[in-house]
């Protein structure tokens, strides 16, 4: 058994965003060595822990809240974690996952699944329907982060750099709030 | 310090701590701008008329409980004018927050990305989120016009366009239509831009535009049609006989 103190707990969630922001954060290149060594990565989509554990201190999110289990995960991640950042446009103002808001639910799975569902070959019943098993319901609109539980930080950005992400992450360990708007803006 | 004329037509008043002098008729956003101090605004602009709605050159004025829009107040003798507080941080910051919220300005795919007035403001005065609901109205997109284009999505109304449409040009193709968030702007008579009659091709209200509501065709992805007309004439332009 180890008698070193125990590290920060860090967790990256992905919730409905492109990955990006996680590329992003696979930019940090040769400091993620230095991470390493600084924190305990115990849950993103880089690790393998299915369960997100108790006692986080830091938990980046990526994407917009779009369906029930984001909204389950956010709420899960939320009392389980310290602090919350919501890392990027799509966890902070909806970004692209957002621009399905302007039709109704209805409209998107027609268009999505039945009138861009292949033709039918000849003689066969047309195929298109809609998924239903295994597949979490979407909500009505998809919201940014703070709209479903309190966020401590924000981080515009599609996505933001690596440099904002280092800032981040060194601020917040280093036990003060990060200064990012010089580095990173909606669209960055 | 400015040395303080004796003509009567002059002023003194007070900026941020600065003791000015400015002429009688100068409103206080020419004074500020005269002497290096920044008002962020977003519809007004230095020879267009005065349309004072985006209300970000709100500032105080020592005695008045109210804001004042610097765009549209004269200044008057000894007025003691502050342009920038916690107090007013917070209004400016509400109102990019509100502009955000209202319709739909998804930076990160948007042609002025990077080259929009509201993207950089939101930046310069620290807003890093909407702490009002996105309200995520379906809105339209003009495509009808050959060469520009609006996009209702990105529009904060500050009619720069419009002004800039009516009192520069001369040709007054645009204007607004209804009221509150109803509002839009139109061409002529509420007709596709394509359809105008009045618009002169001259472009001053895509190049005015703050942001990317008005835009030349030709910058979304697969748009750029080649000018190939002169193709055929390559010979003769090359001043070949044969």
């Amino acid at each position: 058994m180890s008698t070193t103190p125990a590290k920060p707990k860090l967790a990256t969630v992905w919730l409905d965003g492109c990955s990006g922001c996680h590329m992003s954060l696979l930019d940090l290149d040769e400091r993620l060595l230095i991470l390493a060594e600084k924190v305990e990565v115990v849950y993103s989509p880089a690790v393998d822990p299915k369960e997100f554990p108790e006692g986080v201190d830091i938990t980046l999110i990526e994407g917009a809240v779009s369906s029930e289990e984001d909204r389950h995960k956010a709420q899960l991640i939320r009392a389980r974690s310290r602090l919350v950042v919501s890392l990027g446009d799509c966890a902070v103002t909806a970004n692209v996952p957002g621009m399905r808001n302007y039709f109704e639910k209805d409209e998107l799975f027609q268009r999505a699944y039945v009138e861009n569902a292949d033709a039918p070959a000849a003689g066969e019943a047309r195929r298109a329907r809609l998924p239903v098993l295994g597949v979490p319901a979407l909500c009505p609109r998809a919201t940014p982060v703070h709209e479903v539980i309190p966020v401590d930080l924000f981080v515009p950005g599609c996505p933001p750099s690596a440099e904002a992400i280092w800032l981040v992450l060194t601020e917040l360990l280093a036990g003060r709030m990060p200064q990012v708007a010089e580095l990173t803006r909606f669209g960055a | 310090m400015k040395a303080v004329s004796a003509t009567a037509a002059s002023l003194t008043l007070n900026i941020d701590g600065q003791d000015l002098s400015c002429r009688a008729g100068e409103t206080i956003l020419e004074v500020a701008r005269e002497n290096g101090i920044a008002i962020p605004t977003l519809c007004w602009l230095e020879g267009l008329s005065l349309w004072g709605g985006c209300r970000l050159c709100l500032v105080e004025i020592a005695g008045s409980p109210k804001l004042h829009a610097a765009c549209a107040t004269v200044c008057t003798e000894g007025l003691h004018v502050t342009t920038n507080s916690p107090r007013l941080t917070h209004y400016r910051r509400m109102i990019v927050e509100m502009l955000l919220s209202e319709r739909n300005h998804v930076c990160s795919v948007c042609v002025s990305n990077g080259h929009c007035e509201l993207q950089s403001l939101a930046q310069k005065l620290g807003v890093d989120h909407v702490s009002l609901p996105y309200r995520f109205p379906k809105l339209t997109v003009d495509n009808s016009h050959d060469l520009f284009r609006m996009d209702h999505n990105r529009c904060i109304l500050c009619t720069r366009c419009v002004r800039v449409c009516a009192e520069v040009e001369g040709a007054h193709t645009k204007d607004v239509k209804g009221r509150g968030i109803l509002a839009a702007i139109i061409q002529d008579l509420d007709q596709p831009w394509g359809d105008s009659k009045t618009c002169t091709n001259c472009g001053k209200c895509v190049n005015i535009c703050p942001t990317g509501a008005l835009t030349h065709r030709g910058t979304a992805v697969g748009e750029m049609v080649k000018k190939q007309e002169f193709l055929p004439y390559l010979t003769l332009m090359r001043g070949c006989g044969k």
